[in-house]
């Protein structure tokens, strides 16, 4: 049976279903939010065979369903579903390695009291990654990358009472939006640019030939052509999801949650999203390529990028001691390495890459988790030790897994894929430089996971917990030892001499000849690095928790500088924090002195014209109006003095005025 | 439609509030049920237009049109299209659930109840009205319950707080009420739609000046003032953290859910469509003063410790996003694309109104519950580890955060996402530095979550905390079940306002 | 120089009012007063008597006419002076002019 594009929307459907049983289910309904989780994924899994087949019937095509989701304008709003081989390999190995994990999950969370709440949230994660794969919009693409983010915010904040985890969550969060920030950019100017956010859509799709000729065609900031603008935009997104250079202090961080969190979304999936997004939109990344006169390519930054990652995480890691942040600066570089093989032109290596390296990462994951969980949550290898002996089956998956992603040979899938990328690198006309970095991280990686090995499983137990440990139950060995065989046989899928997987990826893939130099190259690398670990930690494995590491006596300050990260985060702390603080700083002074300073003059002057006011109208209006009258008063007082009641003064008066008339009718003309 | 029903709306909870004011014996459960009633009136009412609405018609519909003062050709005029149906239903959704929300409050509900009445039937006028006399009536009236509402049950800094809010919001006021009346002296209307249609056709620049005389320029600036004081526009905002922070809660949510949409309604009903030119001329300044009112709102929050003004800010950042989507709009010109951006912008900036007044809401009652347990402290150092006590309340709160974070799925994003779009479209610039808002705004959410809610138990928390429980079930989970509906089903709203936006756009005057 | 009858008139009138005048002003007996009131009334109807006599020729019976109505007048006015006299005699004791000075502002 197979699946068309139109039923696509099952696959997210079902876990997502299974997380609204899970949030709606009280706190004893375990076997209820499990087994909902374990049966929804289950079913996405066939589903998502159901998928594979029918990509398969004809891989060159992109089977597309769109539809409307709101009106805008004219027009609507749409999404859309995409099948193709890349869409339903990856969604076959996330709701594979998904399972599994799911199943592992019952085990290793046991004891804790948040169980139902916790596959709640595994399905919710579940469903947003698998709606991202499935996404045939930039935009449907945007809102699962952002519900994504969201269900590992949740994830990695689990036990929330612990502050460093509320901490390591919250900084997920904002450090992958500050790259979010940037694919929204690039997704507006898309949007913009072409008026639609497809990605196929019948010839009018933005990854289709006329919207990616008009994209390279125009020049935009810089010289920069607007595709590589948008890429690199999109890129932003990738860097910051993937924990690339220089957004990848998240990552480490985030190993506070649970164990089966970091196996699925910090080791298999989540990270992944970034490497599928840039796989997803290749040809518009890819599409200032033949341009000439252009300052930079977008595919090139990537692979610098990629190569950066790929060797700052494999240093980093040789000097942790914490079980799961050497697996996750691991991470971080086996994503470089994705990375890279993206930015040389061979996508598919990058792909083969990604599905052979979620399964060995996450089983190398769920093995320290199986750990972990029987050494009681002591996760320092330094504490560790001997473990070899009571849990065979955890070492020896452990084991697999380790040469998986060190790259051992022929029999290993690690092997195969990282091949792929290194005769891409090496073929890479631009520059050899992600070449060489690429061949130094291979040593390395083979060297710190040696010494991980070495010092977690082999010598004698170095603490109390180590002694004690013992094998888990089947629902967490089992995976291991599934995950185990799929990391062994998953690789024959793309060897050069069979490139299944290539083919199909892409039916344009043509297998390349010659690459036997490279292939003893890689193999003398790898057997050099496996060496120096067994020497150093291998042949006297350390007697006491608290010896010195015998690279630390060697080089103690670049030993103290890698052991803390580079000092990533305090230079971030130190710039972008301080820098974020003193924004806030400013823009709370800003309000409260100057602009509300302002209100203050303008009130005081306000209030300085109610005084003028009052006092013109006391003063000077009623004032002068009372002084007005009092002066007629005294007019009037003294005009009355007139009257002397003397009869004679009176007739003194009149005879005066008598004589006065008279003189005035003489003397003042007569008549 | 016989029935006048937009009369209704509006005075049914005016008069209610006077019925209120007259029942002075009433027991506290009669005043309850009785004001609750007249306040889902609205909402009743609202629904009911819903179903008879056309979305097609972009003019107004349900008119309601009666000569009033002859001698001033004023007339009662009363309008319903998409964007007032948005506020109304906006409206009678945030309303009811606030006075559930004002059932705590011990002292004299009687009287609370019926200035919140008042205060609500003046916000629907304001939605309602087409001509200025009674629109601007009730755009003053709504001012008197809302200090009374403040500064009688507010918290320590009522007083103050609420003589800033009124005073200022009636300064600007004053301004728009001189710009009006110099409006209708040139033209002799006070008809918004008329004084729109003066200024498409070139009436109104011939009978007023055109756009570099004094006369245009003061008039403009005049409502311009009015308006941006009531959204509002940074720098005029001061008042905003204060009010909302000594308000108490269900006047919080009233104040960030209704009465700030009351500022961006007045610049889509009256500044835009009557002076598009002014506005276009120095729509550059204007970008910057929303991009201010939203990168400087969304880093203040972050500072801020007091919970309240921190949820005050964080408006004054949303509604910021509105006043972007309109101002880059105005600032358009050049060529055709330039309707498809300008129509998601507006498109964004109307369904942000709607979202962002659920969202706002649902935090502000989620800090009065916080306050309401810690007996009155809304300190950020007050709590911790909130969400061990109280899971079900965290995770109501957290729909709501990430709601306002504009996380995809939720209602908020929609918007936010339709905004940036149109924004980008026309002034990328502006876009861009808007994201600094959005990273500001996640950090300080975030921080926000943490410091309250993760971690492990704090401050108040620790004198015991009980989960969510009762009636405030039922503010919270109509907020919540709205988010998520809308968030997966923008069309609910989309469709209602859709043909207006595009006719808007259509009529956008390039220059 | 030779004077007519009417300057001898004339002159022998005010004469008589200035007597009448000084009369009024100089005595502090108020029927004195009042005597000295009479006769400068008495002056100007002298006057008016010459001019009718002597002066130019007027419809008949102006000047005379005037006279009798101020001969009417002056003997109302005396009546009502004696009448005041006698009601002030009554309160104050005293016929003297300057006496009765209560009426002042």
């Amino acid at each position: 049976m197979s699946l068309s594009a139109s039923q696509l929307w099952l696959i997210p459907a079902l876990p997502l279903l299974a997380a609204a049983i899970g949030a709606l289910t009280p706190r004893g309904g375990r076997k209820l939010a499990a087994g909902a989780a374990i049966l929804a994924l289950a079913g996405a899994f066939l589903l998502s065979c159901g998928a594979l087949v029918g990509a398969l019937a004809d891989p060159a095509q992109h089977l597309v369903h769109n539809f409307s989701w709101f009106d805008l304008g004219a027009g609507t709003v749409r999404l859309g579903f995409l099948l193709d081989p890349l869409t339903a390999l990856m969604c076959v190995m996330v709701t594979f390695v998904g399972l599994l994990i799911f199943i592992f999950s019952t085990g290793y969370m046991q004891e804790d009291a948040n169980f139902t709440r916790f596959f709640c949230f595994l399905s919710l994660f579940a469903a947003a990654m698998l709606g991202l794969l499935v996404a045939n919009s930039l935009l449907l693409l945007f809102i699962c990358w952002e519900l994504v983010g969201v269900a590992s915010y949740l994830l990695i904040g689990f036990w929330f009472h612990k502050p460093e985890a509320a901490a390591a969550a919250k900084k997920a969060f904002i450090t992958t939006r500050i790259g979010d920030l940037g694919l929204l950019l690039g997704m507006l100017w898309l949007y913009d640019a072409t008026g639609s956010l497809l990605f196929y859509d019948a010839g009018q799709g933005v990854l289709e030939n006329a919207a990616l000729a008009t994209l390279a065609g125009q020049v935009t900031v810089g010289g920069l052509a607007v595709s590589t603008a948008i890429g690199l935009l999109i890129f932003c997104g990738a860097v910051g999801k993937s924990g690339q250079f220089p957004l990848h202090v998240w990552l480490p961080d985030a190993m506070e949650g649970p164990t089966p969190v970091s196996a699925l979304i910090h080791a298999a999936t989540m990270v992944a999203a970034g490497v599928f997004l840039i796989a997803r939109v290749y040809p518009l990344m890819a599409a200032d390529q033949a341009l000439v006169a252009v300052p930079v390519h977008a595919l090139s930054v990537v692979a610098f990028i990629g190569a950066i990652t790929a060797l700052l995480g494999a240093v980093i890691a040789v000097a942790q001691n914490d079980l799961k942040r050497i697996l996750a600066f691991s991470t971080v570089s086996q994503l470089g390495y994705m990375m890279l093989a993206l930015g040389v032109g061979s996508w598919v290596a990058a792909i083969f890459h990604l599905l052979t390296h979620a399964f060995f990462k996450a089983l190398l994951f769920l093995g320290a988790g199986s750990v972990i969980h029987a050494a009681h949550h002591e996760q320092d290898i330094r504490q560790l030790g001997g473990l070899r002996g009571p849990m065979k089956i955890t070492f020896i998956t452990f084991a697999i897994g380790t040469m998986a992603l060190a790259g051992v040979p022929f029999l290993f899938s690690g092997f195969w894929s990282k091949e792929a990328i290194l005769h891409a690198a090496h073929g890479w006309s631009v520059s050899h430089l992600p070449f060489y970095l690429a061949l130094v991280a291979v040593v390395l990686t083979a060297f710190y996971m040696t010494r991980l090995v070495m010092q977690a499983f082999f010598g004698r137990p170095r603490s109390h917990a180590a002694e004690h440990a013992h094998e888990n139950r089947v629902a967490m060995t089992g995976p291991l030892v599934l995950l185990a065989i799929c990391a062994v046989l998953l690789g024959f899928l793309g060897t050069p001499y069979w490139p299944w997987l290539q083919r199909t990826l892409d039916p344009t893939f043509k297998a390349e000849a010659g690459g036997a130099g490279l292939m003893v190259l890689s193999i003398v690398l790898v057997a050099f690095g496996l060496g120096i670990g067994w020497a150093i930690y291998g042949r006297h494995v350390r007697a006491t928790a608290t010896a010195p590491d015998p690279l630390a006596v060697r080089a103690p300050g670049l030993w103290a500088a890698l052991g803390d990260r580079l000092g990533f985060d305090a230079f971030y702390a130190a710039t972008v924090f301080k820098l974020n603080a003193g924004a806030a700083a400013f823009a709370d002074a800003l309000d409260r002195h100057v602009v509300d300073g302002a209100i203050r003059l303008l009130v005081r002057l306000g209030e300085f014209a109610g005084v003028v006011h009052r006092e013109t109208d006391e003063d000077l209006l009623n004032g002068g109006f009372d002084a007005a009258s009092r002066g007629l008063r005294a007019g009037g007082n003294s005009y009355s003095k007139v009257q002397t009641g003397d009869a004679h003064g009176y007739l003194r008066a009149v005879a005066l005025g008598f004589v006065a008339l008279v003189l005035l009718v003489m003397l003042g003309g007569g008549r | 439609m016989n029935a006048p029903l937009l009369s209704l709306i509006v005075l049914v909870p005016i008069a209610g509030a006077a019925l209120l004011g007259l029942l002075r014996q009433a027991q506290p459960g009669t005043v309850r049920s009785l004001s609750l009633g007249l306040s889902l009136s609205t909402l009743a009412f609202g629904l009911f237009a819903l179903r008879h609405f056309d979305p097609a018609v972009v003019g107004p519909q349900f008119v309601e049109r009666h000569r009033w003062m002859g001698a001033l050709n004023v007339h009662y005029f009363l309008g319903l299209d998409g964007m007032s149906l948005l506020l109304v239903l906006l409206t009678g959704i945030v309303s009811p659930l606030a006075l559930i929300a004002s059932w705590r409050i011990p002292q004299n509900p009687r009287l609370f109840a019926a200035l919140f009445l008042g205060l609500q039937g003046a916000a629907l006028g304001v939605f309602l009205a087409l001509d200025f006399v009674h629109w601007f009536l009730f755009w003053e009236l709504s001012l008197v319950p809302a200090f009374f509402l403040i500064k009688l049950w507010g918290g320590p800094g009522a007083g103050r707080a609420a003589y800033q809010f009124f005073v200022y919001t009636m300064g600007g006021s004053a301004f728009l009420l001189v710009g009006f009346a110099a409006l209708f002296v040139a033209t002799g209307t006070l008809d918004f739609l008329q004084l729109a249609q003066l200024a498409r056709d070139g009436t109104l620049a011939a009978k007023l000046g055109p756009v570099g005389s004094p006369a245009a320029t003061f008039v403009f600036l005049g409502v311009l003032l009015g308006l941006a004081v009531k959204v509002p526009l940074w720098p005029f905002h001061t008042w905003l953290p204060s009010a909302y922070a000594e308000a108490p809660t269900p006047v919080s949510m009233f104040l960030t859910g209704v009465m700030s949409k009351m500022g961006v309604y007045g610049f889509l009903r009256l500044l835009w469509p009557i002076f598009p030119a002014q506005l276009h001329a120095i729509a550059t300044p204007l970008l910057w003063l929303a991009l201010a009112g939203v990168v400087l709102g969304a880093y203040a929050a972050l500072r801020q410790t007091d919970l309240k003004r921190m949820i005050a800010y964080s408006s004054l950042n949303h509604l910021s996003y509105c006043l972007l989507a309109l101002f880059a709009v105005a600032s358009a010109s050049g060529p055709k694309p330039s309707a498809d951006a300008a129509v998601s912008a507006l498109s964004g900036a109307l369904l942000q109104v709607f979202n962002h007044g659920l969202s706002a809401a649902a935090l502000f009652y989620a800090v009065g519950l916080l306050e309401d347990r810690s007996g009155g402290r809304r300190g950020i150092a007050d709590f911790g580890g909130v969400r061990t006590a109280a899971p079900i309340f965290a995770g109501l709160t957290g729909i709501a955060l990430f709601s306002s974070l504009g996380l995809p799925g939720l209602n908020g994003f929609v918007g936010e996402f339709l905004i940036f779009r149109g924004v980008f479209g026309l002034a990328p610039w502006a876009a861009a530095v808007a994201c600094f808002g959005l990273l500001a705004t996640a950090i300080f959410l975030l921080t926000f979550w943490q410091r309250v809610f993760h971690g492990p138990q704090a401050g108040a928390t620790l004198a015991g905390f009980p989960d969510i429980r009762g009636i405030e079930y039922a503010v919270f989970v109509p907020l919540v079940a709205l988010m998520i509906i809308l968030g997966l089903l923008p069309q609910l709203l989309a469709g209602l306002v859709n043909p207006l936006v595009s006719a808007w756009a259509g009529q956008l005057v390039l220059p | 120089m030779t004077y007519s009858p009417l300057h001898l008139c004339l002159l022998f009138s005010s004469a008589l009012f200035c007597i009448g005048l000084i009369g009024a002003l100089a005595r502090s007996n108020t029927i004195l007063v009042l005597l000295g009131v009479e006769l400068m009334l008495n002056a100007a109807n002298l006057n008016f008597i010459a001019f009718w006599r002597y002066g130019p020729p007027t419809a008949p019976g102006t000047g005379v006419i005037f006279v009798i109505f101020a001969i009417a007048v002056a003997a109302a006015e005396a009546a009502v002076g004696l009448a005041l006299v006698i009601a002030v005699y009554r309160h104050h004791r005293s016929i003297r002019l300057q006496d009765a000075n209560q009426l002042k502002g």
